[in-house]
Order: structure tokens, then sequence, then C-alpha cells
């Protein structure tokens, strides 16, 4: 009898070793996981301090007015930013105002009208649209589109929206199927997956009971999306439109293919030009000194730029998640 | 009157569904359409030569791609080994302690915003920090930029998994005295093994097709090389010089790799898809 409290104690000695080993472990695991997912963090501020540390020098040449110089002499090393940033812009402004209404539509398609047994296949063709690399975009658009829409397309809009006023300049020149118009068609596909399902994902928040009502007191399946789904979904389907911007903004090889890669600003659209992501694949091997700080300086404003965009558009979704939370 | 805007209500209706489909139609057709064209070309470019020699000098009839299969699987498969326990284990940290820290809050944030942030820039990145320091490009560094692009992508689908997983199950562990650690590895990290194992496919599937990180840091290599610490060739570089070359065999290369490329990163998108969909049926 009188060896049971001393046995107890022993236990609780040994219970007491346990609980402290396993909080070492966990102190342990909880810093090592907290390292790894701090690697996200670091990373992001190495690339803003590396790119600024090299693209310095050229900062420090031309200040602010960088942004608006229209110049790109690579002798000379007189070099401004304008010229890029106009493709960049431009392309990927094309590229959104096409591939908003297609992925609206898709989106519409699967989340509504689409017999339950299609969807999954359907939303996987697309979602593997958007696996294809974007070099293969690249090579589709420079071998098979550009050919096609040299001979089809551009005549096409040359002789109807070319010849209306103001803006029928944009598409007068020459029509040898590359050039700006090109690259933001292509982006267009690229960035439509993307676009599409962050639609379906808002689309299918909206709470089944707001939709029935809707169709219960009448409404059409084209009134439900229009004055119901868009309206509560509004801010994740703006969020999903940037995110497609910043898929536009910042790709490289699809764009790098079919541009055009001159360093000038065309007044039609068809004129080639250059992004800041193809002006840094093409020059980049070349590049050496001073040239080579520009290109960083240019890389640096891409990423700025971008992240502005994706911030928006992550911060956009995700009100529109947690709405889900709150209001169902 | 009535009846007049019913038939309006009616035909808009069936005006904006009729163009929704078409919009759905357009969509497949470019993917099919693409696919066709790769198909069609690829297997015209495809032989065995491909896969045992290197790729060719400018000007010089044959040659193949080995040495740029090589090295891609090389750089692929160790940018796979870094970032699969980096992303597992950030993923861990952001499902088990991330409810109230605001360090997870922002790490969360910011790896959303990597998934989609112009992977040329990291690229630049890896060329400033690495190849302009040892002064030479190579494998090692095409690698970490792949490593780069691939964590935010194992680290999120881990992440997402994980919630997934009943907090019951993990309750039900710590009531039996099992400390964090071996509830998150061994009782969540396990049941959300399915979802975990195809995040890392995806990961795989997407920066084996990444071509723009690869130029600044990798670079090319037009021989034979398995040393990671010398340029190294890969298909997307040589896909992404071949095709703008103007020589004959040069492109029926590049569609042939761009083939090979294509083929298995749909293959990796379709296995990740259907396996996981099996295991979450049946758990």
């Amino acid at each position: 009898m009188d060896t049971l409290p001393a046995e107890a104690g022993l236990l609780d000695q040994r219970r007491l070793e346990v609980v402290k080993k396993q909080r070492k472990q966990d102190f342990i695991f909880h810093k090592l996981t907290l390292g790894f997912s701090l690697i996200v963090l670091v990373s992001l501020v190495g690339i803003i301090l590396s790119l600024a540390v090299v693209a310095w020098p050229s900062f420090q040449k031309f200040g602010v007015e960088f942004l608006w110089r229209v110049e790109w002499d690579i002798i000379n090393e007189e070099f401004g930013a304008a010229i890029a940033i106009f493709g960049t812009l431009t392309s990927a402004a094309i590229a959104v105002l096409i591939a908003v209404p297609l992925s609206f539509g898709i989106a519409l398609f699967l989340t509504e009208t689409c017999p339950v047994w299609l969807r999954r296949p359907l939303g996987t063709a697309i979602e593997l649209l958007a696996a294809v690399p974007s070099i293969i975009y690249g090579m589709f658009g420079l071998f098979i589109f550009a050919p096609l829409f040299a001979e089809y397309g551009q005549p096409a809009l040359q002789s109807t929206l070319g010849q209306m006023p103001l803006i029928g300049p944009l598409f007068g020149g020459a029509t040898n199927g590359i050039g700006i118009l090109a690259a933001g068609l292509v982006l267009a596909f690229m960035i439509l997956p993307f676009i599409a399902a962050v639609m379906r994902d808002v689309f299918e928040i909206v709470p089944p009971i707001l939709r029935e009502s809707a169709y219960g007191v009448g409404c059409t399946t084209w009134e439900v999306v229009r004055f119901i789904v868009l309206p509560y979904t509004q801010q994740g389907v703006i969020g999903g439109i940037m995110l497609g911007l910043g898929r536009a903004l910042g790709e490289t090889m699809a764009v790098t293919f079919v541009i055009g890669n001159s360093q000038r600003i065309g007044t039609s659209l068809f004129s080639p030009g250059s992004s800041i992501a193809s002006t840094l694949a093409n020059e980049f091997g070349e590049a050496a000194d001073f040239h080579l700080s520009t290109l960083f300086a240019l890389g640096l404003l891409l990423f700025l730029i971008t992240f502005v965009v994706l911030a928006f558009a992550k911060i956009l979704i995700l009100r529109t998640e947690r709405a889900k939370g709150l209001k169902t | 009157m009535d009846q007049k805007l019913y038939r309006k209500r009616v035909r808009t209706n069936r005006i904006g569904l009729t163009l929704s489909m078409m919009a759905m139609a357009l969509g497949l057709f470019v993917l099919l359409w693409i696919l066709s064209v790769l198909f069609i070309n690829g297997f015209a470019a495809l032989d065995w030569n491909m896969f045992t020699q290197s790729t060719p000098a400018p000007g010089t009839e044959g040659g193949g791609l080995a040495n740029a299969i090589v090295g891609s699987l090389l750089m692929v498969g160790f940018a796979t080994l870094v970032s699969t326990p980096i992303g597992i284990l950030a993923g861990v940290y952001l499902a088990e302690y991330g409810d109230q820290s605001k360090t997870a809050e922002v790490t969360r944030f910011v790896t959303d915003i990597m998934l989609s942030a112009p992977s040329i820039v990291l690229g630049l990145f890896v060329y400033a920090i690495l190849v302009a320091q040892v002064k030479h490009f190579s494998g090692w560094a095409g690698m970490i930029a792949l490593s780069l692009i691939a964590i935010p992508v194992v680290l999120r689908t881990t992440e997402n998994m994980l919630r997934l997983v009943p907090g019951s199950l993990r309750e039900a562990a710590f009531a039996l005295g099992a400390p964090r650690w071996k509830v998150a590895t061994m009782v969540t990290l396990r049941a959300a093994k399915s979802g975990v194992v195809t995040g890392l496919l995806l990961a795989i599937a997407r920066i084996s097709g990444e071509t723009a990180p690869l130029l600044f840091t990798a670079l090319n290599n037009q021989f034979f090389s398995m040393n990671m610490n010398a340029p190294m060739s890969n298909l997307p570089v040589v896909i992404f010089q071949f095709a703008m070359s103007p020589y004959e065999n040069w492109v029926r290369l590049a569609w042939g790799g761009a083939l090979l490329i294509t083929l298995s990163v749909l293959v990796l998108n379709i296995i990740a898809r259907v396996f996981f969909r099996d295991k979450t049926v049946k758990s």
C-alpha cells in the first residue's frame, strides 16, 4: 500500500519529462515551420532590394524622367521606359477587353446553363487552357495565328474599323500579323482561364436562396445573372479581372514571340512594339553594365506594377469570400 | 403590352445565353486548335534521334534534344526536391498556427501574389544574387529560380488541403495527448496526403513549362552536360531559341520539344485531378 504514492510520484516525474520533451519538440517544430513560411516574405523583400541595387545606376542617371522618356538607344546609353511601358499596358489592356466578356460567358455557362454532368469536364478543359505553358502560346501565335491574322483578320479590321473616324488610324499600316494587337489577342486567351475560374468560383458563392427567390418571382436566367449574381459578386469579379490583368502585364514568352520587338511607339495597333518583359527576354543576353542596370530598372518597374495590381485583385476577391461567411 | 415586355425579356435571355455558349465553344475550340497544331507538328518532328542526340550547331543537319531533356529533368527534379519540404512545412505553419498570427496573414497574402507574379522577375532576382556574384550561369541558379516559383504553389495547396481536415480529427489526437508536431505531421498531413500530392504535381507541371526565369539563370548549353554548376540546356529555352531561328531543323526540333513539354504538363495536370478526385470520393 505504501508503495503507491511513491510510484505515482515516479509516474508524474516521468510524465513531466515527456511533457517537457514534447514542449521542446513543439517549440522547434513551430519555429521550423515559421522559418520556412518566412522564406516567401524574405524572397519578396530580396527581389525588391536586389533589383533596386542593380538598377540604381540607371535610376540615378535618369531619375523619375525614366518613366516617360521615349528613347531606347543602346549605343549611346540613352534609355527611357515609356516605349516598354506603353507596349505592356496596351497589350494587356487589349487582352483584358477581349478576355473579360468571354470569361463572363464561360462562367455563366458553367454555373447556370451547363448540364451538371458536363460541368466538371468542361471546367477542366478550360483549366487545361491555363496549364498550357506560355511558350506554347508564343509558338502558336507566331507560326499559326500571325499568318492567318495577317491574311484575314487584319484586312477585315482595316476595311471595317479602319474606315471609321478617330479610331481608324489605330488599324492602319502594314498587315504582317505580328504587333501589339496580335500580342493582346494571344494574351487574351492566356488569361481567359484565370478570369473565368475566379468568376465561376465567386458565382458559386451566391447563396442558392437568393438565386432561387429570383427565379421564383419569374426572372429569366439572364436577369438572375445580371441583377442578382453580378451585383452580389461584383468585387470578386473585378478581382478576377485584375488577376488576369496582372498575369497579362507580366507575361513574357507569349508576348515576345508576337509583339514584333521594336523599340518605338507606333500609331497603329498593327505596328510592332515591345513590352517590359519582351525587352528583358530579348536584350538580356547581350546587355552589359549600364544597359543591364537599365533592364533591371525595367524589371523592378514591372514587378511593382504587377504587385499593386495583384494585391488589389487579392483584396477584392478576399472581401467577396468573406461576405460569403457573413451573409449566408 | 405585357406580352411585348415578356417577349423582349425572353429575347434578351436567349441572346445572352447563346453568347455565353459561344464563348464556351470558342474557349474549347482554342484549346483543341492549339493541341491539334501541336500534335501534328510535334509528332512529325518526333523521332528516336530526338532522345539520343544533342542539340545541333547552327547550320548542321539532324540533331536532337537529349541534352535539353536531361537538363530540364535535372533542374525540375532538384527544384521539386527543394520546394517540397519547404512548401509543405510552410503550409503546415499557415494551417496549424496561422489563425491568429499577423505574420501568417501577411505570408498568405504575399504567397497569393507570388503565385501570379511575373516569373521573369524571379529570373532577374536569381541572376542578381547568384549568377552575377559567381559570374557564370548554372543549373543550380535555374533550379533556385524554379523552386521560388514552385514553393508558393505547394504552400497554398498544402494549406488549403490541411484546412479541409475536420477539426475533430485534430481534437481526437490532442485528447490522446499527442504533441502538436505529431498531430500536424502524423494526423492532419496524413489525412490531407492526396491533396498535398496534387499540389506537388501541379507545381511540377507549372515549373516544367517555365521559360523566362531560366533565360537569366541556366541559360543554355549546346552540349550534353550533367554538371549543375555550369550553364545547362533545358527544353523551354531551347524551344525559344530554335523557334525564332532561320534553320529548318531547329524549328522542327522546337515543335518536337513543345510537344514533349505540353504532353508532360497536361498529363501531370490530368493525373493530379483524377488522383485527387478518387481519393476525396473515397474518404
